[in-house]
């Protein structure tokens, strides 16, 4: 500290320099305090607000929320839509992403799927009432076929909602899928089967265990989105009934009734339960080896 | 694998997994185009196709829901987002792939969570905070709220190509004088344009797209496409169907002449986002 | 139908052709490989080794030609039923799999009993050396013993055939003179046939029984490591394996006993005829170890630089035509010097053409 004989001690720059601390280091400052401000900050005000109901004690909005029928039953319709979405489009995307890896010119397909994504499920949603309606291509063909004798009703229902999922939610689920499929090597497949392994036991020791991983992941980015389902849940559903999921009872406590304690709880209760079932995923997903999918060296 | 000797069980099942997907593709191109074909129909009821053709539906619509307005609040929109995420997202990313400094998993985790959190969960609440702050439906809030995504993805996609610059590079650089604002301009943003032209243009594209955030924070005077393309369908009824379709392709084109930039510098996997970042 | 029986006497490739689109990566391969012989593929990068040798293992299906094993075309058969093993250039083990299961793999597909495969993994663990690491994961492991659960896995089934594809070019030059006796050593002890494929000429001829040497698809010579490093059958195999010097000569005529006499540079000299020769152009090749500086030689040279590879000097020498002429020199020699070379015409080589 004091003396001039004693062994300089290295300045504070230096020390946290050697720990990595530096002006390059201080680049990372604003976008985590951007990051803060506007998710944690908000995240955090939102989990302090449900407490704050307009009347009555701390847990009153969640003690509404689980004991009004309307409200809780949300839950379940939008579980009951999620999942299987999630599974129909992980369930479709696994053969076929097994098949295009193969490919050489994969580029035209994933560039078709792509477009779907990018245009959003409120355009999906629109062309669907158009191609699903009453007087749609669908409903045409079907009656030309003779498959039906009058037409069937496709949208403002469950089914409405989970096409407009499947249609949005394949490519998504399918384009990850195939990323983790392509970190296969694909010699540990030739070496299988020099060993003797056909093709299904090749798919059950080397494909699947490899890919268990990447699919949880997969699992959960999907369902994440299928569960916070808005804009195709009103328009191609039926928003007080058969679909009225979580976030359209979040928003009407938002925007209709303007009840925000309200609103943030349900926000809150979205959160826990994507957070229960990424948990539950992700600790599925330890028993399965999770390091590179490469065959060796080189 | 067993090129020699395909077995029929095979051959049905890889006839059956081409079939899906040739189905999928017909699907999709039957909704894009039953907006489309519906967007130039003079009349289109119980037909397979209309009797007659106009475009005047495209003038209608544009005048009907102000799309000059709404165009011009995308591109602010957009831009600032972009603009923003940029110039935070490429210095914490250069930061995060050349430094290894205590807490660097936690701010790792601070920017994936954005990420993994559905918008319609976190937009109530910024919402709310927003309105309280008195930004709550103006530009500025919607930019806000759409940084929350697009920051963290800009930063995930650039770490990455950061990663493969060789950093005797730098080194180099630094040796013959370059301090770091001099390093960034001559060495380091020439070297990273196209990973940074690849974020950039994917968060453009997903912006334009993002209809949540947006949804949950934009006031009348602030609404992006997506929204207002929301709002007119939803109030389907109200105004001929024909113009609403109309303004879905108006959407449309403008989202797919960025997507079709886009997938000149980046890859279609990249759109859903950079699995090597967020797999562990 | 899957081929279990160790017994077999010939593999042959009868004209085997692979073509990738309008490209013929093997333009019709023939080759018979015996019983417990040990078969080098050698030949440059892009030659169509790893292709003839995926071929074999069904990994490629053939674009013309015929692979049988005895009298039974095998062709036609799937990877997993022809039984073979197989150590890849990457190795790919299994990265989810421990040791023991990568190596006890190959019997789990044929529904050993448990108590066998154990037996037997640990013997194959036993034979390269790897006792003590059955339960790591691949990834925690060297090159070298990665390289050798490679070996295990795929001998542990013993195969009539074991192919291996450049299996030492990831390792460092100590451990690859270790492995290559590990090699050989396992070899003979299964008793199983092996083509093993190599671009490092060193590597093939310390290895193997017989050396196959390929270029662009085509199989050029076949012959024991002996005669490939005496009589390379052609002026690229010579090339290939190591004649630095071709020189551009005239026929003169025949030599004492089998030798040709030939000028080349105005000088007069005895070699070995390689097949039959024309009068007219033909092409000299000669091993830089084997030209050295004679009072007496038939060419003249001008020394251009001389380094010092431990038990020699070796250097670069230009003649008056321009023809460079890399030697060896058993003392130093001072650049610029004017030298004389020749060399045994036992070891000196003519091939009918020009160079
Ligand atoms: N899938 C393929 N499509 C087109 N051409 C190919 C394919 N695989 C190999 N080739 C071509 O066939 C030729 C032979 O390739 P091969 O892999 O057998 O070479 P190699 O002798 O093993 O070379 P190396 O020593 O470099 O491994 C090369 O010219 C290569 O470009
Ligand atoms: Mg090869």
């Amino acid at each position: 500290m004091t003396g001039a004989a004693l062994p300089r001690r290295p300045g504070l720059r230096e020390r946290l320099a050697r720990r990595g601390l530096d002006g390059t280091t201080l680049l990372v400052l604003p976008a985590a305090l951007a990051i803060l401000a506007l998710f944690v900050f908000p995240f955090i005000e939102g989990l302090v607000l449900s407490f704050l109901p307009k009347q009555g004690g701390p847990l009153a909005n969640y003690a509404k929320f689980f004991g009004d029928p309307y409200l809780w039953k949300t839950i379940p319709t939008t579980l009951g839509i999620a999942i299987p979405a999630t599974l129909a489009n992980i369930a479709l995307s696994v053969p076929v992403a097994l098949r295009v890896r193969r490919m050489k010119r994969q580029r035209l397909l994933t560039t078709i799927l792509v477009i779907p994504i990018t245009l959003g499920t409120v355009l999906v949603a629109e062309g669907l009432l158009n191609y699903l309606g009453p007087q749609g291509w669908l409903n045409r063909t079907l009656m030309a076929l003779h498959l039906i004798d009058r037409p069937v009703r496709l949208v403002h229902n469950y089914w409405g909602v989970l096409w407009s999922l499947v249609i949005a939610g394949f490519p998504f689920t399918f384009l990850l899928t195939l990323s983790y499929v392509s970190g296969i090597d694909p010699n540990l497949e030739r070496a299988a089967a020099t060993l003797g392994a056909g093709p299904r036991a090749r798919f059950r020791t080397v494909l699947l265990p490899l890919m268990a991983s990447g699919l949880a992941i997969t699992f959960c980015l999907s369902f994440v989105q299928a569960f916070a389902v808005y804009p195709s849940a009103v328009l191609v559903g039926a928003p007080a009934g058969s679909t009225r999921v979580i976030s359209i009872a979040a928003f009407q406590a938002a925007y209709e009734t303007y009840d925000d304690s309200l609103a943030s709880s349900i926000a809150m209760i979205m959160a826990a339960i994507q957070l229960v079932i990424v948990v539950l995923v992700l600790a599925g997903r330890s028993l399965f080896y999770r390091g590179p999918a490469g065959g060796g060296k080189g | 694998m067993t090129q020699s000797r395909t077995s029929i069980l095979d051959r049905i099942w890889i006839l059956a997994v081409w079939t899906f997907v040739g189905f999928f593709i017909l699907n999709l191109a039957a909704i894009v185009g039953a907006v489309a074909v519906n967007s130039v129909a003079t009349r289109w009821l119980g037909t397979w196709l209309p009797k007659a053709y106009t475009w005047h539906w495209y003038a209608d619509a544009w005048s009907e829901f102000q799309l000059g307005n709404i165009l011009t609040v995308t591109f602010e929109v957009v831009g600032a987002v972009v603009l923003l995420s940029g110039l935070l997202g490429v210095p914490a990313a250069y930061a995060l792939s050349r430094r290894d400094f205590p807490g660097k998993k936690a701010v790792m985790l601070l920017f994936l969570l954005p990420l993994l959190v559905p918008p319609m969960t976190i937009g109530i609440p910024l919402a709310t905070v927003l309105y309280r702050l008195g930004l709550g439906g103006t530009i500025w809030g919607v930019i806000l709220a759409n940084l929350v995504p697009s920051l963290p993805f800009v930063i995930l996609i650039t770490i990455p190509f950061i990663d493969q610059i060789d950093q005797r590079v730098e080194q180099a650089a630094r040796v013959f004088g370059a301090n770091t604002l001099r390093l960034f301009t001559h060495v380091l943003v020439p070297l990273l344009t196209p990973g940074i032209l690849a974020a950039l243009l994917l968060v453009l594209v997903r912006t334009i797209a993002m209809f949540e955030l947006t949804f949950l924070t934009s006031g009348p005077t602030s609404q992006t496409l997506v929204v207002a393309l929301y709002y007119a369908v939803s109030a389907a009824g109200v105004r001929a169907g024909q113009s609403v379709d109309a303004m879905a392709m108006i959407y449309m084109v403008t989202t797919l002449v960025w997507l079709v930039i886009a997938l000149r510098f980046v890859n279609p996997t990249q759109i859903v986002g950079r699995q090597a970042a967020a797999r562990d | 139908m899957a081929i279990h029986s160790k017994d077999f006497r010939t593999l042959r490739l009868d004209g085997v052709q692979r073509d990738f689109g309008a490209f013929n990566a093997l333009k019709g391969i023939s080759l018979t490989i015996a019983r417990g012989e040990f078969v080098a593929l050698l030949g440059p990068s892009g030659c169509g080794k790893s292709t003839a040798l995926n071929c074999v293992a069904g990994l490629l299906p053939l674009t013309g030609g015929t692979i049988s094993l005895d009298d039974t075309r095998i062709d036609t058969l799937s990877p997993e039923d022809r039984g073979f093993g197989m150590v890849f250039q990457n190795y790919a083990l299994f990265p989810h799999m421990s040791v023991a299961r990568n190596v006890g793999f190959g019997l789990a597909m044929r529904n050993e009993p448990r108590a066998q495969i154990a037996e037997k993994v640990a013997e194959a663990l036993r034979l390269v050396r790897l006792e003590g690491q059955a339960d790591k994961l691949p990834g925690q492991l060297s090159g070298g013993q990665q390289q050798r659960v490679a070996i295990a896995r795929a001998i542990v089934v013993a195969p009539p055939l074991v192919m291996m594809d450049e299996p030492l070019s990831n390792l460092d030059a100590k451990l690859r003179l270790e492995m290559r006796a590990e090699i050989r050593r396992i070899h003979a002890h299964l008793g199983s046939a092996t083509i093993y494929v190599t671009h490092d000429q060193d590597e093939a001829l310390s290895l193997a029984d017989r050396i196959v040497v390929m270029r662009q698809g085509e199989v050029r010579q076949v012959g024991t490591p002996e005669d490939l490093y005496t009589r390379p059958a052609t002026v690229d195999v010579a090339e290939f394996m190591g004649f630095r010097n071709m020189l551009p000569a005239t026929m003169a005529g025949a030599g004492s006993g089998t030798r040709a006499r030939v000028t080349v540079d105005g000088a007069a000299c005895e070699g070995t005829p390689v097949g039959p020769l024309a009068p007219g152009a033909v092409t000299l090749a000669i091993r830089p170890e084997d030209l050295r500086p004679q009072d007496d030689g038939p060419l003249a040279a001008r020394v251009d630089q001389v380094e010092y590879r431990g038990r020699a000097f070796f250097g670069i020498a230009t003649t008056p035509g321009g023809t460079a002429l890399h030697f060896r020199a058993p003392s130093r020699v001072a650049p610029g010097t004017a030298l004389r070379f020749g060399a045994d015409p036992d070891r000196i080589l003519i091939y009918g053409g020009a160079a």
